[in-house]
């Protein structure tokens, strides 16, 4: 797809040239994930994460399909169901931890993707709408894994449920009627479950829709590269398959041990107790918070506690919306013509210091929400909101950056350029936005 | 991969290879992977096609005990066994007689009245109630039902008649009525569904 000197696709058998006249599907596959597709050879082990999300997505698929079909969306056998898969249905447990566990994996590897891209520039032209399907990605992985959340109807179920539906009852003049029309009732119910176990099924295949499009967006100009500079040639790149095949097969057997680590050893480790309490709409749990992967989330929510022309509720939804609102905007708010933090030797900093900012937030969040933790997490959500709105712009114009190598193969090779370099290329200028 | 294909189709190893001809290192670590891979694949597959199985609960339900001991002659009584009904028959005397004059060779599924009994309990015709035809329920184990022609069971759905021993005697059924594993563990209690 990518570069003239991708290799094309040549039937090896008279069946497979006449299937190519007719459904040329496997040139499709052969230019996107073989070896019709030239990718930088100097990919590093960060760039295994968007194969493994996409596993992690396909184990969700299969399990969830299979948990369906002995689950029961009725508010009063729900709970019960999901106990008859854990006890009565053959490896029913094995599924449904795989399930619940397989879930918080999916964002594990989600996140390490995002800040690798956050790293290496990777939002940077001409990446831009790669980026951006990459959060609208997430944006519907939150609310399938909160929808999912919900379908145990245990205690924590139930409250989350109410909880988050509130934050739209937190918009002026509408927010009321919108969350009972989410709801389907005054609080959550047998409307609320079912209708949630309906877009539970639903919102996967719509990431898997999404994911085309970001990995069709991202093979127009290719991968990008830890270096940043772009591909100037064949010796720059090596065929997806079977380089990149071989690494990400590792990438994903070190991913599928520690999924299977987890499983079998710790199964309930990430979750919480009181979900094993039926749903109780009389009596709230002393200590209310969401899965580890909205922590941060859920930290800046709570940070305001002052009301502001606005009232403090909806300061505090509108600030957990935007933190991530705003990185459509990444692309536009940082300008620097570097891409890869290698090279931004301020930028790195702050990128750890940013890293630093989003752990304190999730240690805030998972918290109860008193003193000393509020006021962290106030401090938090001020930097949170800083980095991306003046330090990097400001970096971005003010920044001196590291000589960047000439090319891929240059900085592969080290000092045997005189093989490798194209000769119309002189140097150390930042080679990007060209 | 690491290697070398040459016009003359040979392969030469890379530095990482062996020591030329045969089975070079990569081969074996290819093969090894994708070996792994495929028996760990093999291995995924056995719970995810296994929970599709009866689950735990159904399985307890597997077999159920009846008593016998309210069942008059020629009485029958109909029960649930593993979610289908089950017909229990209090045989006479005159019904035993009938079924043992039948010459066994003259039958489409030769099977005597022993066969399908227990020993020394001839009076006790425990079966399905399913037609082997397709599947209906015979009438003939409910008080005022038809018995057909043969005084046994009769299924409305396409006229196959059985006789005292729920066997078919007439119309399209291919075998008799199936005869359920049982037990008795005493004079007049049953557990149907238990293998002796």
């Amino acid at each position: 797809m990518s570069f003239p000197w991708a290799e094309e696709y040549r039937p090896k058998s008279g069946f497979t040239r006449w299937i190519d006249q007719r459904l040329p599907l496997p040139r499709l596959v052969y230019g996107a994930v073989g070896g019709g597709y030239p990718v930088p050879r100097n990919l590093n082990y960060f760039w295994n994460f968007g194969v493994l999300a996409g596993l992690a997505l396909t184990i969700q698929i299969v399990t969830g399909i299979i948990l369906a079909m002995h689950y029961v969306p009725y508010d009063q056998a729900a709970f019960r169901s999901v106990e008859h898969i854990m006890r009565d249905v053959n490896q029913g447990w094995l599924l449904r931890y795989l399930h619940a566990n397989g879930a918080a994996f999916f964002f594990i590897v989600t996140y390490i993707h995002i800040f690798r891209g956050l790293y290496y520039g990777s939002y940077k032209a001409p990446r831009e709408l790669v980026w951006m399907l990459g959060l609208v990605i997430l944006l519907l992985m939150m609310a399938t894994a909160f929808m999912g959340y919900v379908l145990p109807w245990g205690q924590m179920s139930f409250w989350a449920s109410k909880v988050i539906t509130g934050l739209f009852g937190a918009i002026p003049l509408v927010g009321e009627p919108v969350q009972q029309w989410l709801l389907g009732g005054y609080a959550p119910d047998q409307p609320t479950l079912n209708r949630f176990f309906s877009l539970h099924y639903l919102l996967p295949f719509v990431i898997a829709g999404v994911i085309i499009l970001h990995i069709w967006a991202l093979h127009i100009p290719g991968s990008s590269n830890p270096t940043g500079v772009v591909v100037k040639g064949p010796q720059d790149t090596v065929p997806f398959h079977p380089y990149y095949t071989a690494k990400d097969g590792f990438g994903a057997g070190v991913f599928l041990i520690l999924l299977a680590a987890v499983v079998f050893f710790a199964p309930n480790y990430i979750g919480h107790t009181d979900n094993y309490i039926p749903a109780n709409p009389l009596s709230t749990p002393s200590h209310i918070v969401p899965e580890w992967y909205f922590w941060p989330f859920y930290a800046i929510l709570r940070a305001f506690t002052v009301d502001f022309i606005l009232p403090a509720k909806l300061w505090g939804v509108i600030a957990m919306f935007g933190s991530i609102i705003l990185l459509f905007f990444l692309p536009w708010l940082d300008p620097s013509p570097v891409r890869s933090g290698n090279y931004r030797p301020r930028f790195r900093q702050f990128f750890w210091i940013l890293i630093l900012d989003i752990l304190v937030l999730g240690w805030c969040g998972g918290l109860p929400a008193e003193e000393p933790y509020v006021m962290i997490s106030q401090v938090a959500t001020m930097y949170y909101f800083a980095h991306f709105l003046i330090i990097l712009p400001i970096l971005s114009w003010t920044e001196r950056t590291l000589p960047l190598p000439a090319s891929i193969s240059e900085s592969v090779l080290h000092g045997e350029e005189a093989e490798a370099a194209p000769a119309d290329l002189s140097g150390v200028r930042p080679a990007a936005a060209e | 991969m690491a290697t070398v294909e040459h016009s003359d189709g040979t392969l030469a190893a890379g530095p990482d290879g062996g020591s030329g001809g045969g089975l070079r290192r990569r081969d074996f670590i290819n093969i090894a992977a994708v070996s792994a891979a495929g028996v760990g694949a093999a291995a995924t597959l056995y719970p995810l096609v296994n929970q599709m199985n009866p689950s735990a609960d159904v399985l307890a339900l597997a077999s159920i005990e009846v008593d016998l001991a309210a069942i008059q002659p020629g009485q029958a009584v109909k029960t649930i066994f593993r979610k289908q009904p089950l017909f229990i028959r209090h045989l006479t005397p005159a019904e035993i007689q009938a079924a043992n004059a039948v010459p066994v060779a003259s039958l489409r599924d030769p099977q005597t009245l022993a066969e399908r009994t227990k020993e020394g309990k001839p009076q006790w015709l425990i079966t399905m109630g399913v037609c082997t035809h397709l599947g209906c329920v015979p009438l003939g184990a409910a008080e005022g039902e038809v018995r057909g022609q043969f005084g046994g069971y009769f299924c409305p759905c396409h006229g196959s008649h059985y006789d005292t021993a729920a066997r078919v005697r007439k119309g399209p059924a291919p075998k008799n009525l199936e005869v359920p594993d049982y037990v008795f563990k005493s004079e007049t209690v049953v557990t149907v569904g238990e293998v002796a």
